[in-house]
């Protein structure tokens, strides 16, 4: 299997995506190990501005040329900004799923919500066995 | 190759519409003075028509492995009866006392629908699967709010499911809620029993489920569901099965719909219209939709007196020439006939599980029901891909099993033989499925590069999907 990139310093949830806590606003995009199942992604339906989410509630929808997936919130909160930049360049989510792959960024978060979170060597063991 | 738009010019006519209705003055003010419809002659829509169908494929051209969604050969009976001229004359708006034979033929398809599925009550007018699927949950629905108990807005929905299931929950106004599999495929009894509340509406479960597997839990899940004062949805897409051998009713399903393009060789696809006849239990037959055809006496009747009806979910009675077809199929069988079909069925899927197990991966072990789902992991080390061996097989004059579904295996590769097939196509297709695992290790490059046989090469279905171009000839030129 190849090694995905799988940097430290920010949460990953069971459904492979992951979160970045900056203060009050986190950041959720999907994790590199996801972006590599999912294949080539054509379309992000992104969530709209203000929807609230559940923590490990669906949040907006991934389309690849194989599946149309639902990307979950890893924390709850409220959508503050969306990622518009992936309606005409959905290949960020491959190309750089930590970076101008984010999808959107909630505010209104609970930071204690991570504790139901994996850090980056948990995530790692936890895909490993995921390959077999 | 040229459109029939771009074949079209301006003044040149293929057809005359028949004297019976009407002359030119007689038709004048009925007629539209403008159509951008092309204008080609006779052989010039005939040629094109014949060359498109040279370039496609269907289950009358090769082997169609297609799984969980049962595309079966259609046995030309099928389009003899349903061509016979009061069959394909009805006409929807005549009385049903002038309509007796056609309804006879309906009532008579509902009676055959409650041997098969154990259930009594019965539509036949869902015009597709999913469209079943959303009366089914409509019945589910109206069950619940008539009882009062609105408290309930989740949907069990395991992860092995068909698409449409979320989606016909979610067009209830429900909220899915995913069921893990276990190891085995099945679904995960510690894990539903969690999730299974007061707030649980029912759940959607495909039988046999789309890994091939009949859920050997199904007594205790529908109990489960019970227990909780919810109901046991079944997605028939797989019925064809466990034909004749269970009977959905006898394992607690409440409701479920019936795929008449699966089951019983109705056209499929874009060759459809399709059919998703409804069945469901006596306690929730006060929902069906109406009007509902019934025998009183030796009249054909349609009662529309169920005043908690969910209403008419389709135009007239469904589609009837479809239902025409799915009655002749089921008499051409017979009672013991159907029952082979679901045998065999399942027979010719596990010969193909054994001939192939070791070649190809095998994620689920066991015998499988009627369709088995293989992946790409022992051609993964050559660079190939469940993608290569499915446009492979198409250089081979098959066409390609269902890829990449179920989404819980990974690079997966459903295939379903169906019963009409012989040992000799089934052992042809294996045949070819071994060379190219053998191709695979020595020319992985060709296999990625394939098909090399077809009208069309290996297309970008990404460009495709990121870039589309629609172009629209008649209104945006």
């Amino acid at each position: 299997m190849s090694d995905h990139n799988i940097p430290d310093g920010i949460f990953y949830n069971k459904e492979h995506e992951w979160v970045k806590i900056d203060g009050d606003v986190a950041t959720v995009g999907v994790s590199d190990y996801a972006q590599d199942l999912l294949t080539d992604v054509v379309f992000v339906e992104l969530p709209q501005m203000g929807k609230v989410v559940k923590q490990f509630g669906p949040a907006c929808v991934v389309e690849s040329v194989k599946s149309v997936s639902d990307v979950y919130a890893p924390i709850g909160g409220t959508v503050s900004e969306v990622n518009t930049a992936l309606e005409s360049a959905p290949e960020q989510v491959n190309n750089d799923p930590y970076g101008s792959g984010w999808m959107f960024k909630l505010t209104g978060i609970n930071s204690s919500e991570t504790a139901n979170l994996m850090n980056a060597q948990q995530y790692k063991e936890f895909i490993a066995k995921q390959a077999h | 190759m040229q459109t029939i738009f771009e074949k079209s010019v301006k003044g040149r006519v293929g057809c005359q519409l028949p004297s019976s209705l009407g002359s030119d003055s007689e038709l004048s003010g009925l007629t539209r003075g403008q159509l951008d419809a092309p204008e080609v002659s006779e052989v010039d829509i005939v040629r094109h028509y014949t060359a498109l169908s040279k370039r496609a494929f269907g289950v009358d051209d090769g082997f169609y492995p297609l799984g969980s969604c049962t595309m079966k050969y259609n046995p030309k009976i099928n389009e003899d009866m349903s061509a016979y001229a009061p069959i394909a004359n009805f006409h929807p708006w005549q009385e049903a006392e002038d309509s007796q034979g056609s309804l006879e033929i309906l009532y008579e398809l509902q009676e055959y629908m409650r041997v098969v599925t154990g259930l009594p009550g019965i539509s036949l007018q869902p015009a597709a699967g999913s469209h079943g699927e959303l009366t089914g949950v409509m019945l589910m629905k109206a069950f619940h709010e008539k009882r009062k108990d609105s408290k309930r807005t989740k949907i069990l929905i395991p992860d092995s499911a068909h698409g449409t299931n979320p989606a016909t929950a979610n067009m209830c106004g429900y909220e899915c809620v995913q069921v893990p599999s276990d190891a085995s495929g099945c679904v995960d009894l510690v894990k539903m029993r969690e999730l299974c509340d007061q707030e649980t509406v029912g759940m959607m479960l495909t039988i046999p489920n789309t890994l091939g597997i009949f859920d050997r839990n199904i007594l205790e899940i529908s109990k489960i569901l019970h227990g909780q004062g919810a109901l046991l949805y079944m997605d028939g897409a797989n019925l064809n099965a466990i034909l004749g051998m269970v009977k959905p009713g006898d394992m607690g399903v409440d409701v479920m719909h019936i795929n008449t393009h699966k089951t019983f060789s109705t056209p499929h696809g874009g060759g459809g219209p399709g059919g998703g006849v409804v069945a469901c239990t006596d306690e929730l037959s006060q929902f069906l939709p109406v009007p509902r055809i019934e025998k009183s006496g030796d009249a054909y009747t349609l009662n529309f007196d169920y005043p908690h009806s969910v209403g008419r979910v389709r135009a007239f009675y469904g589609n009837f020439g479809i239902m025409a077809r799915a009655y002749t199929y089921i008499l051409r069988h017979g009672k013991e006939g159907t029952r082979r079909i679901g045998e065999f069925a399942v027979l010719n899927a596990n010969y193909i599980r054994a001939r192939l197990q070791g070649t190809y991966n095998l994620p689920h072990q066991g015998n499988c029901m009627h369709e088995v789902v293989f992946n790409d992991e022992n051609q993964a080390q050559y660079h190939v891909s469940t993608m290569d061996i499915a446009k492979r097989l198409l250089d081979y004059g098959m066409h390609a099993p269902t890829i990449y579904f179920p989404l819980i295996v990974h690079g997966a590769m459903m295939i379903e033989p169906t019963e009409t097939e012989s040992k000799q196509t089934i052992d042809e297709f294996c045949d070819i499925m071994i060379k190219i695992s053998e191709e695979a290790k020595t020319d992985p490059e060709m296999l990625q590069q394939s098909p090399h046989r077809t009208v069309v090469r290996r297309v970008d279905a990404v460009k495709a999907a990121r870039n589309p171009v629609i172009v629209c000839n008649t209104c945006c030129t």
